[in-house]
């Protein structure tokens, strides 16, 4: 009984088994946590399967290791949110044609009671500045993410360098972060779009908002070949060009106005850096 | 407690209602973790046999990178078979990185140090006595081995037991050499996290709920056929 019964269990696991799909039409996106935690991606991705008729894998992940994937040619295509970073890997040829997609703006969050006092004011660099002398707590991506990048960023621009027990690092990505924030009664650097997607989860309200520093903006960028042996360069070209097609941009204009009341970001195609100084 | 109830509820509507994601995740990680703990055997059967019924200079060395790799983290093994399935890496030409197979192949190398140290500890259970009076009978090496395992199949089905409940319920390999990717390498575990993070904590237990179903169904079976009759 015993033996036959354990062939039954190797033959019914052996059925379960199939072999793995064809890979060669297969395009990488490696991209951030926000555009997957909003919700775009999964809109946009189906979308793009069924235009182009290959078949797309995202990989969600910070910025910075987004980028680090795609410079070692492990991803065709990337759509990142840290203009500087995006600005060095291109002139170093490591990414190639990038184009700006669309915007949103980060916001910073915080307690209702607002011990730091930074409610309402007009400059990010100075309600960091706040925080930090109250010593409030804040919580950091601390993942190298786009929103990480524009957060240190801030910080250098206050003079500060956050360090101490109100400073935590979550190491995880924006939806996760926000839950920290949130049980932690803490002050936050976020993007709308995820905070807005993350009402259900997070009651702290908007405290700082539509400082020119705080635009986040999107780009598309594809991976040079010249990175590693198996880059799919058509396939990242074509998600690129999808991003930036006029349907594409008319879907993500009216993304999340349905759910929210508001759309979750405002495409840009065809507009340059120069645009947003 | 109202949002376990909640979940509760929620799993039972995900289940009875047909929903066709849930469906297709479990089902995604039943494939995978089985189909791990399947190829597991293939390795871990003979070659714990064979450490339990050899003796040879370095015997006990070996013995001891197995029982350490009986608790291998998941994420050291996701970390190394993710840079060997890179397209940069030793096996990048498969392009296997973010497939369910990349999947398979991290859940083989956490299962099969499991089955081979339990299939060891089976074989070596049964009493020596028991194998002098097989040879003195004149059994082949064959007769001798199928015998012992066939004595042994209690504990065999144990470390199979072991080895897939070590698979089904881990999420850093899964996270890491799968990707996560909706309907394509999305399993309990890897949707549970993603949901919990969302905020979704309904959908979240009714998931985890799903996956202890899909466990406890799994083990049953697996306790009928070791218990047979006596059950």
């Amino acid at each position: 009984m015993s033996l036959r019964g354990l062939c039954l269990v190797l033959l019914v696991t052996a059925a379960l088994a199939s072999p793995a799909t064809s890979q060669s039409r297969t395009v990488i996106l490696s991209t951030t946590t926000s555009t997957q935690d909003s919700g775009l991606l999964d809109l946009l991705v189906p979308m793009f399967e069924k235009k182009s008729g290959m078949s797309m894998k995202t990989i969600s992940v910070g910025t910075g290791q987004a980028l680090a994937l795609a410079a070692r040619g492990e991803a065709d295509v990337t759509l990142a949110h840290a203009p500087e970073l995006e600005r060095r890997y291109v002139a170093e040829g490591r990414m190639l044609n990038r184009r700006l997609v669309m915007y949103n703006d980060f916001v910073i969050i915080g307690p209702e009671d607002d011990p730091a006092r930074i409610k309402g004011m007009a400059k990010a660099v100075e309600a960091l500045k706040r925080i930090a002398e109250t010593q409030s707590r804040f919580v950091s991506r601390g993942d190298k993410s786009g929103t990480h990048i524009l957060e240190q960023g801030l910080w250098r621009q206050a003079g500060i360098e956050p360090r101490g027990a109100w400073y935590i690092e979550s190491g995880q990505g924006m939806g996760q972060t926000l839950g920290i924030a949130n049980d932690r009664r803490a002050y936050i650097l976020g993007d709308r779009g995820t905070w807005l997607a993350f009402q259900k989860r997070v009651s702290l309200p908007i405290l700082v908002e539509k400082d020119p520093l705080l635009l986040n903006i999107y780009s598309v960028m594809e991976v040079n070949p010249a990175n590693g042996p198996r880059v799919n360069a058509a396939g990242g070209k074509a998600f690129a060009d999808f991003m930036l097609a006029p349907e594409t941009q008319a879907v993500i204009r009216t993304f999340g106005v349905d759910k929210y009341g508001q759309p979750l970001f405002v495409p840009i195609a065809g507009k340059s850096d120069a645009n947003f100084r | 407690m109202e949002l376990i109830w909640q979940g509760f509820l929620q799993a039972l509507t995900l289940l009875v209602g047909g929903d066709s994601h849930v469906w297709q995740i479990t089902w995604l990680s039943l494939r995978v973790s089985a189909t791990a703990t399947l190829l597991s055997l293939v390795f871990g059967v003979p070659l714990g046999t064979a450490l339990a019924l050899t003796r040879f200079p370095g015997r006990g060395f070996v013995v001891s990178l197995i029982n350490t790799g009986m608790g291998l983290p998941p994420v050291v093994v996701g970390l190394f078979v993710t840079i060997v399935l890179w397209r940069n890496g030793v096996l990048g030409g498969l392009e296997l990185l973010y497939t369910p197979t990349a999947m398979i192949l991290a859940q083989l190398v956490i299962a099969a140090p499991i089955v081979t140290g339990l299939t060891l500890a089976a074989i070596q259970q049964v009493p020596e006595r028991f194998r002098l009076q097989l040879l003195a009978l004149g059994a082949s090496r064959a007769q001798l081995v199928w015998t012992l395992l066939k004595e042994a199949r209690l504990p065999m089905l144990a470390a199979v037991m072991a080895g897939f409940g070590a698979v089904i319920s881990e999420v850093g390999a899964s996270l890491m050499v799968g990707g996560n990717i909706k309907g394509s390498t999305r399993v309990l575990t890897t949707a549970t996290v993603l949901e919990t993070g969302k905020g979704n904590f309904d959908t979240a237990i009714a998931l985890s709920l799903i996956l202890l179903l899909l466990m406890f169904l799994v083990n049953w079976a697996l306790t009928w056929i070791q218990q047979g009759r006596r059950a």
